[in-house]
């Protein structure tokens, strides 16, 4: 063999690779690694405004007009502390929330996060395919039809998708949030007064508002999303070497999801705080409020926005769940096993959506009381979690250099006092004042 | 893998959740404290249980030995020795301290070859003059072990018992079990040798390296010879192998690589940054770095970027005698023997011959006459697609790359496109 011919040869290809093509490829190659590691923190903090979610901001601004928008800004930093916390655990060590939870924390731990999760979680996905009967029932579609359609599309999508395959789909449904935007210039708000609204706090002592405030923290961080986010990664094999763009796509999912509460609250708001619609309970009452007040488009997009939430959120909510009690008790989880690979991860899954499809299209469903035990329920979760979350991410064994600095873990545990504070507060009105469910 | 409780000379198998917990007294009746943790040295003896740690409230707990145990029960244990015979407790790295170290965490199942977390431990009693040993005879892996845990100290041994002995068993005998330990000093002072890991098939190696985590998986390809750490590295997930020879000191790593068909370590190291391949590239021996940065030339998409620049090619004039002679003493693998090229007088590409043609040839034919029809060929520029389309038209296992010359400058094995096919 002639060697040296051979790289001759070679040596004049590479002479012939100008600086220009270089950089051409260098940027591809920048981006291509960038793609290949977005996805988790993006889809994560879009999920968070899901059915419920949408109900909530909803009625903040049509009960409270602009007025608390200002917790949004406050509210992005909590959800990012949080979530980069989560992103870099499983980027460092290479492990899922729950396995790092149970080889740290034993079993007994493990088993309550499940137990507790399992059930809250369950009672979300109840009110993400009320939101799908609710949307479709403005397009004229009986929640008997809609719904077993839904829950058959969202099973099918994740039993035979792989795991990349369901990402792009569910980035795709992200892109589809973009419609409460387009409702909230129909809207035609003022907006100026909304960003002063934005920036200057504005904290009222009424129980009322106070209340509100509460159940938007609570509705924005929910401990699900950490474990999806934390798997997110592990499962897409993101080394320290990606750490900054990991970090990167949950800043750009955090602030993406508090700009779509932005523009849901800010269309409520002009619309039906405005003209005097303030006792809207839900986003469907919203949807169809809207339509005489900012147009048949307004109103459409909001129900489409609402139906794109709930179906994006019914695929995620099981999935996380699965994950977290098989990662926990030591079961083969996650998409890119095969059904008879991980038969529990799958049964799991099923199973969740089958009851919560199923509890909607009971006759007397008591959506209500649902709704009271899932914030019940998260009461009892968040802090634990979260707690756990804090531990471990100081844990010099685990994370080597990549401890929390001193800075971010003040940052970090006031944030999750105050979370825990808020969501505790929010318990404890959940179970002791529960108001009246509104007539339907 | 699904044996229940076994019963040694009348005493029963103990579980560690039994043991956790338990109260402990001496010689004399007294109590001492309770069992917090029990450890197993590996050094002096694999599977005993080697020292008890008894806390006792807020005074510094103490360390009773194996031989100073009468006997062992759910929830009791009795000692043949006095309170002041104890010492007390000083934290030793060469011990394996079962609750800390075992329960809760991953062991990889060489026999079941997967990775498995532990949710109890077995252990029987063995009667040694005067003293009762346990020992370690398996790790359960299943659901009765993890009701154990759960019910562990809330609800009566004996129910606890007859609950979970519902359920189906789910167990790993220890001689099967391979901790994993990322830290390389405490690996030598547990003796934690990854023996049984390297007689595992590098694929199934690589299987259960994905579901460790990132520190394992660099402390068990730390612990591998070169040659194993090669071939698991060229089965493994890419982004993972990328992980790990970017933590690995780049002598060990160049090592490796040189132990990696040429192929495989480009692939490698394309996926690293342009410092640490070059840095890599450095490392390795002359001639076996520049066939790597040959074949890193090539985009992945073409004939070129799936070659092994390592063929076994001889003249065509030659015999079947001289060829096995020829072969025996070259130091290939069989991979490369399954096809040979042939050569004629001017170093040009003149056909293959099959092995199986081979062996059934009489000793002096030449090669020319047992040469494939038809003479089959790419560039190094073909596009991957042409040569799968190739590959399925003729039914090849080897297809010859040349270059402007029609010299041979590498060859494409079927395994090359099935890989690529299946992880397109």
């Amino acid at each position: 063999m002639n060697w040296s011919a051979i790289s001759e040869k070679f040596d004049r290809i590479r002479a012939g690779d100008t600086d220009f093509l270089k950089k051409i490829r260098g940027l591809r190659r920048r981006l291509t690694l960038l793609l290949a590691v977005v996805g988790p923190g993006l889809i994560t903090s879009n999920v968070d405004n899901d059915a419920g979610g949408i109900s909530v901001y909803t009625q903040a601004g049509a009960q409270y007009g602009y007025a608390l928008l200002w917790s949004l800004i406050p509210m992005t930093i909590a959800l990012y502390v949080t979530e980069e916390m989560c992103a870099r655990m499983g980027v460092v060590t290479g492990k899922g929330l729950s396995d790092l939870i149970r080889e740290e924390f034993g079993f007994r731990s493990t088993f309550f996060v499940m137990v507790t999760g399992f059930f809250v979680d369950l009672a979300n996905v109840v009110a993400e395919f009320a939101g799908v009967a609710a949307s479709m029932q403005i397009f004229g579609v009986s929640k008997y039809i809609a719904v077993p359609i839904a829950a058959m599309l969202v099973w099918i999508l994740v039993i035979r998708g792989t795991y990349r395959q369901v990402e792009v789909i569910f980035l795709f449904a992200c892109v589809l949030y973009l419609s409460y935007v387009f409702s909230a210039f129909l809207a035609k708000p003022d907006w100026l007064f909304a960003a002063k609204q934005t920036v200057l706090p504005n904290l009222k002592f009424e129980s009322g508002y106070l209340l509100m405030l509460t159940g938007l923290v609570g509705t924005t961080i929910a401990p699900w999303q950490f474990f999806y986010l934390q798997a997110g990664f592990v499962e897409k094999k993101v080394g320290p070497r990606q750490y900054p763009q990991a970090r990167a796509d949950v800043l750009i999912g955090s602030i993406s999801c508090m700009v779509i509460v932005f523009f849901i609250i800010v269309c409520t708001a002009a619309t039906l705080y405005v003209s005097g619609h303030r006792d809207i309970t839900d986003a469907a009452q919203a949807a169809q409020a809207l339509i005489p007040l900012a147009g048949k488009w307004a109103g459409t997009l909001f129900a489409f926005g609402l139906l794109n939430a709930s179906l994006f959120a019914a695929s995620i909510l099981p999935l996380s769940t699965a994950h977290v009690i098989c990662e926990g008790l030591g079961f083969e989880a996650g998409l890119d096993h095969k059904f008879k690979e991980a038969p529990i991860f799958y049964w799991l899954y099923t199973i969740l959506i089958v009851v919560g499809a199923g509890v909607v299209l009971l006759p007397n469903a008591p959506l209500w009381k649902i709704l009271i035990f899932s914030q019940v329920g998260n009461g009892i979760w968040l802090p634990v979690v979260v707690i756990f979350i804090l531990l471990l991410v100081n844990r010099r064994d685990l994370m080597g250099e990549y401890v929390n600095t001193i800075t971010f873990n003040i940052v970090a545990w006031v944030t999750a006092i105050a979370m825990i504070g808020l969501t505790l507060v929010l318990t404890y009105t959940a179970l002791f004042q529960q108001s009246a469910p509104p007539p339907s | 893998m699904t044996q229940g409780l076994r019963e040694e000379g009348g005493r029963m198998d103990i579980y560690a959740t039994e043991l956790m917990g338990a109260k402990t007294y001496d010689v004399e009746g007294h109590y001492v404290g309770r069992v917090r943790e029990f450890f197993v040295e590996p050094a002096e003896a694999p599977n005993r249980v080697s020292h008890y740690l008894l806390s006792r409230g807020s005074f510094q707990p103490l360390v009773a030995k194996h031989n100073q145990v009468a006997s062992v029960v759910a929830g009791k244990m009795e000692l043949n020795v006095s309170e002041r015979a104890l010492e007390l407790y000083r934290p030793n790295e060469s011990w394996l301290a079962v609750q800390k170290d075992l329960l809760d965490q991953q062991i990889i199942d060489t026999r079941g070859r997967k990775v498995v977390r532990v949710n109890d431990v077995d252990l029987t009693p063995f009667r040694t003059n005067g003293n009762v040993e346990l020992r370690l005879t398996q790790v359960d892996v299943g659901l009765p072990g993890a009701v154990r845990r759960l019910l562990q100290g809330v609800v009566p041994y004996a129910l606890v018992r007859k609950l979970q002995s519902k359920l189906p068993q789910s167990a790993i005998r220890w001689e099967f079990v391979n901790l994993v330990e990322p830290d390389p000093m405490r690996r030598v002072k547990l003796r934690i040798s990854h023996e049984k890991l390297e007689d595992l098939h590098p694929a199934d190696l690589a299987e259960i390296m994905e579901d460790l985590s990132a520190a394992e998986r660099q402390g068990i390809i730390a612990s591998l010879d070169e040659e194993t750490a090669a071939a698991v590295l060229a089965e493994l997930d890419e982004r993972l192998t990328t992980q790990i020879v970017e933590k690995m000191d780049p002598e060990k790593a160049a090592d490796i690589l040189e132990e990696m068909a040429p192929d495989a370590a480009a692939d490698l190291l394309a996926d690293l940054s342009k410092e640490t391949s070059e840095e890599l590239l450095d490392e390795m021996p002359g001639q076996e770095a520049d066939e790597v940065r040959e074949l890193l030339e090539f985009d992945p998409a073409t004939a070129g970027g799936m070659m092994n620049t390592d063929f076994a090619f001889v003249g065509e004039a030659s015999t079947r005698e001289e060829v096995l002679e020829w072969m025996r003493g070259q130091d290939l693998n069989f991979d490369q023997l399954d096809t040979i090229v042939l050569l004629d007088s001017a170093a040009q590409f003149s056909g293959t011959v099959p092995v199986a043609r081979l062996l059934l040839a009489a000793g002096d034919q030449r090669m020319t006459e047992l040469k494939m029809e038809p003479l089959l060929s790419v560039p190094g520029n073909a596009d991957d697609k042409e040569v799968f389309e190739i590959f399925d038209k003729y039914n090849l296992r080897m297809l010859t790359v040349i270059d402007d010359e029609n010299r041979p400058i590498g060859t494409i094995t079927v395994d090359d496109v099935v890989s690529k096919l299946v992880n397109a």
